[in-house]
């Protein structure tokens, strides 16, 4: 689904990112992980088109991302909180992504029905803009709102942080489930090496912006990840 | 301590993009204030001759303090527009060993080294050696100017309080101009007359020093007042955190009209309805549908034609002006977002179009009762109207593409010049000018349906191509996407 050939990005003579050649099959949930500065969110904003590469190019089921912007109608993204409008309530957010994903409101409403039990009654009908939200309920907001409309592709950038423990749990749940029940090509990253383990089926580790571990994920990966991280 | 705070504060300005970015902006401040500086030194020398000449009979200090009253007034309503308390980034010194007074202190203690405060000595200081040399009590001079500095500080910690009270409501500057305004009409129909009493009291004051005190211990209170203002606001609860507001919710149905369109023009209306930036737009439409008064009334311009036209773009345009030319920088909150989601470019831009297409139309309709000033000026208008609509919106939208300022939308309006660049500034000057230029060419030398026919023509080739013209602006703003969006994600 998404191939990335020789993909480099510099800054300043700096060397951030730096893939030689890095496949993700349609349907796989694939985990990054990586201290900080590793080029996680890099590597997402090339995916996205973002950010212009300094080399390489990333494809999207056949089209470079660069250059055309057909990917944008099966890919869907949130990344941080620049991807909310503040100034919407989250319903009117969810309504305004769904009308540019060909939903209409009594789709979405029914979309947003099986989220009740992750927003806990704080994000619908509770009359708050999304700038007024605590960033852990935004954060809510920003990923049920990246799943609207069964993207093919769904990127999401340290999904856990700012997570409650119990929506943690739940979202596990719904990335496992995901994956399962409509084929998407899930990519996470995240600092939490237990979350990944347990929702990806491959993870790929990031250092200084160059793959050092590519794993498919199994019992040990957990122990192996842990191993290389704890220098 | 303070040596630290002051150091934050140079490198808080110098390290900033802001002034690393934006010199041109600053240039002009700093020519601004040297305007400001120079009309006060001119008013400072000026003044006493001029009131020797004109009332030869009259005492000049007198008569100026007769007029204090007006001054503090204006002095007020222009600090509440353009003087903001000097805030410093509280929340990281809030947990370190520093006496929360201490802070409250500097803060009230730097606004008083504000530029505002300085601009009246340019005046006081020349008006006030004159008196001197011309025989008067030294003493009485030096109090008087010691009076002025004291009041200059007074309206300076009034304004903080008026803008920390009405900073709680929705329409934050209807206060001040209900103060304002109310103070003038008490002393214009001579109510209370309060300018009498102000230089009663300064001529008091000049001639009994010992009242001095009064004044100072008026202007003890009012920082007694902003200390207990500032000093429970800083907790990170308090003023640190900007208040929920109660959302309310519409689904404007009409606009479901415009077709595929329709998404972004909610968006665009919500944004200009929920945001104070933006929001401020919408007034300026008020005073811009007024601006005509200023002009057309006043038999002085009844030849000027050409500066009719000025006006007929300026009323019909006014929303288009302010708000054409900070697209795409109202969406930079959230430019990434819009930009890796399933929109085309052009349909975003379109939506801007109509917009501003939709505005200028109603600024016309709502300018027909000038009519009332002649049948010329309704054609004016009309003929602005079409070229704002055809070649206006156009240069707006391509010069936008050339945006790369963030605007921070919960920032008060006016004159908040953030977001604006020089490309802004620059592109101002030929939506107002242009048009003068085409209509004054064959309005001179063949007649006025000539000058009206070039502008609604160069309209027309716009609203005519306007496809043609939206794709190429389309490829433009394609081009600069990576630019933007790395340029809107730096915070200021």
């Amino acid at each position: 689904m998404i191939q990335a050939t020789e993909l480099s990005k510099k800054y300043g003579g700096v060397t951030v990112l730096n893939i030689e050649a890095l496949e993700i099959p349609k349907g796989q949930t694939f985990g990054l992980v990586g201290n900080n500065g590793a080029g996680k969110t890099t590597f997402f904003n090339l995916i996205l088109d973002l950010i212009n590469p300094t080399t390489g190019s990333v494809i999207n089921n056949n089209i470079q991302v660069n250059k055309s912007e057909d990917w944008k109608p099966f890919t869907a993204a949130f990344i941080d909180e620049s991807f909310l409008i503040g100034y919407l309530t989250p319903e009117e957010y969810f309504y305004f992504i769904g009308e540019l994903r060909g939903m209409n409101k009594a789709d979405i409403d029914t979309f947003l029905a099986q989220f009740s039990e992750i927003f806990n009654d704080e994000i619908i009908g509770k009359k708050k803009y999304l700038r007024d939200l605590s960033k852990g309920n935004q954060k809510k907001a920003g990923i049920v709102a990246a799943l609207i409309g069964n993207p093919e592709v769904v990127v999401l950038d340290e999904p856990f942080a700012n997570l409650d423990p119990t929506t943690q749990i739940r979202l596990k749940k719904l990335l496992s489930n995901l994956t399962k029940d409509s084929n998407s090509t899930v990519l996470i990253s995240s600092h939490d090496l237990g979350h990944v383990t347990e929702v990806c089926e491959r993870i790929v580790v990031l250092d200084k912006g160059v793959v050092v571990k590519d794993l498919k994920t199994s019992e040990e990966t957990l122990k192996e990840l842990e191993a290389y991280f704890s220098v | 301590m303070i040596k630290h705070f002051m150091n934050f504060e140079w490198k808080q300005f110098f390290r900033s993009s802001y002034w690393q970015k934006s010199i041109a902006i600053n240039i002009l401040m700093v020519f601004f204030a040297l305007y400001f500086i120079l009309v006060f030194l001119a008013l400072g020398f000026g003044l006493y001759p001029i009131l020797k000449k004109q009332f030869p009979d009259s005492d000049p200090l007198i008569m100026v303090n007769g007029f204090l009253f007006y001054w503090f007034l204006g002095d007020l309503v222009m600090r509440f527009f353009l003087q903001k308390l000097p805030v410093m980034n509280i929340k990281p010194l809030l947990i370190l060993p520093i006496k929360r007074s201490k802070i409250v202190h500097y803060v009230l203690g730097k606004s008083m080294i504000s530029f505002f405060n300085f601009l009246p000595l340019f005046a006081v200081i020349p008006f006030g050696t004159i008196l001197i040399s011309e025989d008067y009590n030294t003493t009485t001079i030096l109090v008087w100017m010691l009076l002025m500095v004291v009041f200059t500080l007074i309206v300076n910690f009034l304004n903080f309080i008026i803008e920390s009270k009405s900073a709680e409501t929705e329409l934050s500057f209807l206060p001040i101009i209900a103060i304002t305004s109310g103070l003038f009409a008490l002393n214009y129909f001579e109510i209370v007359s309060i300018s009498g009493l102000l230089a009663n009291a300064v001529n008091s004051i000049t001639e009994n020093p010992i009242l001095l005190l009064i004044p100072f211990g008026f202007l003890a209170l009012l920082y007694f007042v902003n200390y207990s203002i500032l000093r429970p606001k800083l907790y990170v609860d308090g003023s640190l955190k900007a208040k929920a507001q109660i959302a309310t919710t519409s689904d404007l149905a009409w606009t479901r009209r415009f077709g595929d369109i329709a998404p972004f023009l909610q968006l665009d209306l919500k944004l200009i309805w929920r945001n104070k930036r933006p929001r401020s737009t919408i007034f300026i439409l008020v005073i811009g549908l007024l601006y005509g008064l200023a002009f057309y009334p006043n038999p002085v311009y009844k030849e000027m034609v050409p500066m009719f036209i000025f006006v007929g773009i300026f009323v019909t345009g006014i929303f288009m002006i302010n708000f054409g030319q900070f697209i795409p920088a109202w969406d930079s909150g959230y430019y990434k977002l819009l930009m890796s989601q399933n929109i085309k470019y052009k349909q975003y831009l379109n939506s801007k179009f109509s917009l501003m297409l939709m505005s200028a139309i109603l600024m016309f309709i709502l300018s027909i009762p000038y009519v009332y000033f002649g049948w010329k000026i309704l054609v004016i208008h009309f003929a602005a109207m079409i070229y704002n609509i055809g070649v206006n919106s156009h240069v707006l939208l391509f010069g936008g593409s050339f945006n790369r300022k963030k605007i921070d939308l919960t920032q008060r309006a006016a004159f908040n010049y953030q977001g604006t660049g020089a490309v802004q500034w620059l592109i101002g000057f030929p939506l107002l000018l242009f048009p003068i230029i085409f209509f004054y060419i064959p309005y001179k030398f063949i007649g006025f349906e000539a000058g009206i026919a070039t502008l609604i023509i160069l309209g027309g080739i716009g609203i005519v191509f306007h496809q043609k013209l939206m794709d190429g602006i389309t490829k433009r703003y394609l081009k600069s996407k990576h630019k933007m969006i790395s340029a809107f994600d730096q915070s200021n």
